[in-house]
């Protein structure tokens, strides 16, 4: 039996490696995919949520307009304002209970879905972000709103929200451990089931620890970079970006 | 001569701000109006009504005699027909100065590409800025911002242009350059609407002079008329203040 921290260490790492691999990639499958669909529900939900309503407006328009925007509300409140370690058991036990569905997919379902709420809000922040005037030279133009987004506004507030959006993929490549309740095979499982032979919990998790940050840390520094490249010389105004030091936040009047 | 906007009755408020009490007056097709007065007179707000980027209170606005403000009237056709040049430019930022006045072209009216970069390179040498083409609003200046945006606005091929106070927001010797853009604009049978506070612009480029006083019109006339013998004191008042100032 070894004797110190590191014989554990190397004990571990030599029996269970293939476990932790196999969590790692699961983890990395979960949180990019969840991140991914997520943002893409934020921006669905952002872009809807900002479809104006005026006066010279058809009755059924309004009304469909106040419906689609509590909805889409409703969705984010709920989603934000209960904990994905709750929404993983009612989902998966509840939605899927009956039907024979992997972990994984579960999985991807429940972080996208959780994700999707965050960043329908961020989207909307980044949409807001962005000078209304530029919206206005499109309608000038004759552009609707989805033109609008599409060409106009979504590219310049996708680069405002970008380290937002780099947030939410760090949390969620942590955040994914909770899915180990539903018994999805992700990093923190592995430990799980690594630590349950020798009972040596400290040096496991310190393990899945180091993991996590090498995980989280190199994500981060994937971001800057592409941060960087968006940029491209003296496009346009970063506002309020954490991770560039030219960023300047501008206050409205 | 041939009606384009027959505007009659319009009103407008913020809350309890009458920003526009009862305004009428038509434009003919070919015809350069400027529109003049004080600060907080409403002319801008007219100006936004026409394209509806307000929506007015009360009145109407007739365009070839069609009701614009009825729910069914296709707004984005209209808006590709009536463009707007902004005090704040308002060119895209994602953009370059040449894409900036493709997009429409392409988006809106369905042209090809090929067809959009002609048109477009063709509109931005008529306002001396081909040489830009490829630079984004960020790194051009004021005046140069302003004539991409009028390029841009030209590249859909509109009937009628609105300009909403264009050299408000540049530096003085750049007012020149966007104002000589304009004079050659006004020679080629383009309809304008010019909200100005440049008095020499309305005064010798204009067929029309619109003066707006606290949400109505003042007076209306002939360029010469209405800066050599205005009718209403108010007119003279404010002329007196602007040409002496």
């Amino acid at each position: 039996m070894p004797q110190t921290f590191w014989q554990w260490i190397v004990l571990l790492l030599d029996e269970y490696g293939s476990l932790f691999i196999k969590g790692t990639v699961n983890t990395m499958i979960i949180a990019v995919s969840g991140t991914l669909i997520g943002f893409a529900i934020g921006l669905g939900v952002g872009v809807l949520r900002t479809v104006p309503v005026n006066k010279r407006d058809t009755p059924l328009k309004k009304a469909l307009v106040k419906l689609m925007n509590f909805i889409l509300a409703a969705y984010v409140e709920i989603f934000r304002g209960t904990p994905m370690i709750v929404q993983s058991m009612v989902i998966y036990y509840g939605l899927f209970g009956s039907v024979n569905i992997s972990k994984m997919v579960a999985g991807v379902f429940i972080v996208s879905i959780n994700t999707g709420s965050y960043m329908a809000e961020i989207v909307r922040g980044g949409i807001l972000s962005v000078d209304y005037g530029q919206s206005e030279g499109a309608l000038s133009i004759g552009m609707n709103h989805f033109q609008t987004m599409r060409y106009v506004v979504l590219p310049q507030a996708i680069r405002n929200i970008m380290p937002s959006i780099g947030n939410e993929f760090v949390v969620n490549i942590k955040d994914s451990s909770v899915l180990s309740v539903i018994s999805v095979f992700e990093l923190f499982f592995a430990g799980k089931s690594a630590s349950g032979t020798y009972w040596r919990y400290f040096e496991v998790y310190t393990i899945i620890a180091v993991i996590y940050f090498i995980l989280t840390f190199g994500v981060t520094r994937l971001l800057r970079l592409a941060e960087r490249r968006m940029d491209g010389p003296g496009s346009f105004t970063v506002t309020g970006s954490q991770t560039d030091s030219r960023s300047v936040i501008k206050v409205k009047k | 001569m041939e009606t384009v906007f027959e505007i009659k009755h319009l009103q407008k408020s913020f809350g309890d701000n009458v920003v526009l009490k009862d305004i009428s007056f038509n434009v003919a097709k070919g015809e350069i109006l400027s529109i003049i007065g004080s600060s907080g007179s409403g002319k801008s707000t007219l100006l936004r009504c026409i394209n509806l980027l307000e929506t007015p209170d009360g009145g109407s606005i007739s365009y070839h005699g069609e009701d614009i403000l009825s729910p069914r009237f296709e707004l984005a056709r209209y808006r590709a027909k009536v463009g707007m040049v902004f005090q704040q430019f308002n060119l895209f930022n994602n953009m370059s100065v040449l894409e900036n006045c493709m997009i429409g072209r392409m988006k809106i009216l369905g042209a090809s590409k090929e067809e959009a970069r002609s048109v477009a390179m063709e509109n931005l040498s008529k306002v001396g800025m081909e040489a830009f083409a490829g630079m984004r609003p960020g790194r051009i200046s004021g005046g140069q911002k302003q004539r991409a945006a009028i390029a841009r606005a030209l590249s859909m091929s509109p009937e009628v242009l609105l300009f909403d106070e264009p050299t408000s927001a540049l530096d003085p010797e750049m007012v020149g350059e966007v104002l000589k853009v304009m004079r050659i604009l006004a020679t080629t049978g383009l309809t304008m609407l010019v909200v100005t506070h440049e008095m020499s612009f309305a005064r010798d480029v204009s067929h029309k002079v619109i003066f707006m006083d606290e949400g109505v019109i003042a007076e209306q006339a002939e360029p010469h008329k209405l800066f050599t013998s205005p009718e209403n004191p108010r007119t003279r008042q404010f002329l007196d203040r602007f040409l002496n100032s």
